[in-house]
């Protein structure tokens, strides 16, 4: 920086050191930046660049460009840069800072940037009160792309596509956002400023400074509206630019504080991040750690005897459909064998059936999904019709009812009727004849050791009250089936 | 090696955080939906990020930054999140920026219906964003592919600083399957290109901009140099029984699944039929079709969508074997037994099903889903 004195006060210019010495990312004219001369752009830069001088962190800093007049950040800031998709600045610092959160993250935006395409982006940036400072350049107009109509372009301003001037009816109203996000619960400071003459420049520095030693001091989200003048778009010199700021747009747009809670937030104190555990703490915290798994029951499984189990099993939601398929296949993969579980999910379990397929086999299973089973648990009668077809000759039908429908009966098909509702209801709870309809098919299959049923079921089901009841369901369930079998013999 | 049985919607975020991934950010969609809620349960745990964006065009663009500032992190969705997720895919791509993007299939176009389908191949395969760019796309056909190709994917968006789509469909994200997991997690690390907020990393700029034409035209030709490096040495299938196949049989994801159980019961009855099972989609295993372009007579293609995997593998046959094409949309999958009926069809029209037995399996309602 280089002082020198001019008739009877100093003039003080010169590099910011958060500047690059040379714009050598820029293809040409490298001494000079690509703005127009009168443009706010320029201007608010180079508060910017002070301002991270000033604060000493330039190192730590990392700007998040907009798409628009702004895009170029890079070109001059020597900090860390990252250049966002049209309006998607505060999404991309939102993830920068929660992942980096010593580093001091600044958003760059203009207004078309901001208030139309990425809109739903900085109001929930601001909502959730990420720790982020966000400058926001309102010039009324999308300058980058030629001049066309912005949010904010003010009612009557002619842009190339506002030919008769901004309509209310056509193009509703300029929009505010500093006053917009002011109501929201989050941030912690809001402030527009101006640049329409040397006192409001003066308030537009102290402002971002400001924002950015909010984010410093571990505060969270803060925002500077700076209004600015953009001369060739709007067909002014830089001078008549400045005054139609000052004049125009002030009067729209007023300066000021919309929000301050620095004070409230520097009280409550700052939250300590949570300690990141060790790597080798990561598997037990993500239950995978293989010590912590049981050593299963494979040695209990009847040796050379062929497994293959291909189930379906059906009922209404709340039946406890998918949860007795589950315990069928957690009792499987504890004996050792391969399986699959696949749920029928989303609006057919809203709208009140469920089923899934279940398989256990010695082999390696091919496919989970089970369209011809060769058991089927039916657990009222739409599921018993939607199904019985299906069902392989050879295979079981076990069915919630006390008969089994005449015309549902089919030479090759083994079918076991029970009122296994009723019975359940009986035991304590008729919510637990998913677990008598286990039992039953448990015994008709009869390769499970129980001992793997024990170990799926304490794995399954974590209150006492319902694994008690649960367990003598099963043992309901089994007891039912050879009782059936007595009958037979008998009959 | 103990195993447990798992939703691989909840694999994929395990395998994930086990591979270093310390970033989620993700919108609620069926069937999706348990990758979030499962990253919203262990990612602050382990010393991630959790982040329920407000859209989908938010999500990307988070990944975006995380990635920036050298992060691995990822997100999930499913078809109508994924269109609204190109434009960054394409950003991520141009910035050449790693992420992993898991893509739950479900069905239709619009808001379709929440049943499982194939039909984001080509917006996830070809690209559905702006400009010349690929993303590597891998095809989980199990709950253990979940975790492990999540895991692989992670690797791969770094090797090649691009976007890696893990593409599954509603099925093997909502099945329970008995999976293993490594035992030792992988130590994130910062990449020297990363944007972290550091002096030794202030240089860095991540930007997908570059004015000059030329240079323009060099990044993207360097872009393609790397998807050509992927495609000699990421390219995955697996073969299952094609030896001595007459019919191959294409298809991926729960379809490669159905594929080995119809070629099970068309063996049975004499038929020399085998499977190849694309795992990743993009690079596409064109040199492996071509091998068995060799010996088999003809190819057939099921899938769950109107024919766009079908594509690739005319483009990659190049006219040398017939390919025929079978599928189901809405929802629907093709039951073992009607691709079983296909596949006979073909055989008796090229002559191969002399002393084949005719299917027994009747016509069944499929009422799933
Ligand atoms: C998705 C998308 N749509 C449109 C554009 C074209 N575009 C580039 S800049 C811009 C407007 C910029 O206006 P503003 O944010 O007000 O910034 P200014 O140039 O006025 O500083 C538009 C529409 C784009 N880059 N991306």
């Amino acid at each position: 920086m280089s002082n020198e004195t001019v008739q009877d006060y100093v003039v003080a210019h010169g590099r910011a050191k958060s500047f690059y010495e040379r714009f050598e990312r820029k293809d040409e004219l490298q001494h000079q930046t690509h703005f127009c001369p009168g443009c706010g752009h320029g201007t608010v830069h180079k508060m910017l660049a002070r301002v991270i001088d000033e604060l000493g962190i330039q190192d730590r800093t990392i700007l998040v460009g907009p798409v628009g007049c702004g895009v170029f950040t890079y070109y001059y800031f020597d900090v860390g840069n990252i250049s966002a998709a049209h309006g998607r600045a505060p999404a991309v610092a939102t993830a920068v800072k929660r992942s980096r959160p010593g580093s001091i993250v600044i958003g760059y935006q203009g207004d078309g940037d901001l208030s139309a395409i990425g809109s739903a982006e900085i109001l929930h940036a601001a909502n959730r009160g990420e720790h982020v400072s966000l400058i926001f350049i309102n010039n009324a107009v999308y300058s980058m792309t030629g001049g066309q109509a912005a949010p904010t372009t003010l009612l009557g301003q002619k842009t190339t596509t506002t030919p008769f001037g901004r309509s209310a009816a056509n193009e509703g109203y300029p929009m505010h956002v500093c006053e917009l996000l002011a109501t929201l619960d989050a941030p912690v400071y809001i402030e527009r400023v101006g640049l329409g003459d040397n006192r409001q420049a003066m308030q537009a520095s102290r402002a971002i400074r400001r924002a950015i030693e909010n984010q410093v001091n571990g505060l969270g989200f803060s925002l500077i509206e700076v209004l600015a003048p953009c001369p060739t778009i709007w067909k002014k010199t830089p001078v008549e630019a400045q005054r139609w700021v000052r004049d125009e747009m002030e009067k729209v747009y007023p300066l000021g504080v919309y929000c301050d809670r620095t004070k409230a937030r520097m009280e409550a104190g700052l939250t300590q991040p949570a300690v990141a555990p060790t790597l080798d703490q990561l598997p037990g915290i993500l239950g995978v750690a293989e010590a912590d798994l049981p050593e299963g029951n494979a040695a209990a499984l009847v040796a050379d005897k062929p497994v293959d189990l291909q189930v379906r099993v059906a009922g209404f939601g709340g039946q406890g459909v998918l949860l007795l398929g589950e315990v069928l296949a957690e009792a499987g993969l504890d004996a050792g064998l391969d399986v699959s579980w696949l749920p029928s999910y989303g609006p057919e379990m809203r709208s009140g059936t469920s089923n899934c397929h279940v398989r256990l086999s010695r082999k390696p299973i091919d496919s989970p999904l089970v369209a011809a089973p060769n058991l089927l648990v039916a657990m009222n009668e739409p599921s018993l019709r939607k199904f019985d077809r299906a069902v392989r000759d050879g295979g079981w039908v076990i069915y919630d009812g006390d008969e089994f429908p005449a015309d549902c009966v089919r030479e090759g098909l083994h079918t076991f009727a029970a009122p296994f509702t009723r019975i359940a209801d009986e035991l304590g709870n008729k919510r637990a004849a998913n677990m008598v309809m286990l039992g039953s098919l448990l015994e008709i299959a009869s390769v499970l050791p129980e001992a793997s049923v024990a170990a799926a079921l304490h794995r399954m089901v974590k209150n006492p009250r319902w694994m008690e009841l649960d367990e003598r369901a099963i043992a309901r369930g089994r007891e039912l089936y050879r009782a059936s079998l007595k009958e037979m013999v008998s009959a | 090696m103990r195993k447990q049985l798992m939703k691989g919607n909840e694999a994929i975020v395990k395998s994930a955080i086990l591979a270093g991934c310390r970033a989620f950010y993700g919108y609620p969609i069926t069937p999706a939906s348990e990758i979030a809620e499962a990253a919203a349960l262990y990612m602050p745990q382990t010393g991630g990020v959790y982040v329920q964006a407000e859209s989908e065009v938010a999500s990307i663009n988070m990944l975006y930054g995380a990635a920036s500032a050298g992060v691995r992190a990822m997100t999930a969705s499913s078809g109508p999140g994924i269109s609204l997720m190109q434009e960054g895919i394409s950003y991520m791509a141009g910035a050449e920026l790693p992420c992993v993007i898991a893509d739950i299939m479900r069905g239709g176009p619009g808001l379709g219906n929440i049943g499982a389908e194939q039909g984001d191949y080509h917006q996830v395969v070809k690209g559905g964003g702006h400009g010349n760019y690929r993303t590597i796309v891998l095809a989980p056909h199990s709950v253990q592919e979940m975790a492990d190709l999540t895991s692989l994917a992670f690797d791969l968006a770094d090797r090649y600083r691009n976007p890696v789509v893990v593409l599954a469909d509603g099925f093997i994200g909502q099945m329970m399957e008995p999976v293993e997991f490594p035992q030792a997690a992988t130590a994130p690390h910062l990449p020297p290109w990363a944007v972290a907020g550091t002096a030794a990393s202030r240089r860095n700029l991540i930007t997908s901009l570059e004015l000059d034409f030329d240079r323009m035209e060099k990044l993207q030709l360097k872009l393609e140099a790397k998807y050509k490096a992927a495609a000699e040495r990421e390219t995955r299938a697996e073969e299952w029984q094609t030896a001595d196949a007459d019919i191959v049989l294409v298809g991926y994801g729960i379809m490669g699944r159905i594929l080995k159980a119809v070629t099970t019961e068309a063996r049975a009855a004499g038929l020399k039929v085998g499977v190849l099972r694309p795992i990743t989609l993009y690079p596409f295993p064109e040199a492996a079709l071509q091998r068995l372009a060799k010996t088999a007579r003809l190819f057939a293609v099921v899938e769950m969508s109107n024919g766009q995997m079908v594509e690739d593998v005319k483009l990659a046959l190049n006219g040398s074997r017939p390919v025929e094409f079978y599928s189901r949309v809405g929802g629907n999958v093709p039951s073992q037994a009607e691709v079983l009926k296909f596949v006979y069809e073909l055989a008796r029209r090229e002559g191969l099903a002399k002393g084949a037995a005719r299917p027994v399996a009747e016509e069944e309602r499929m009422a799933h889903v």
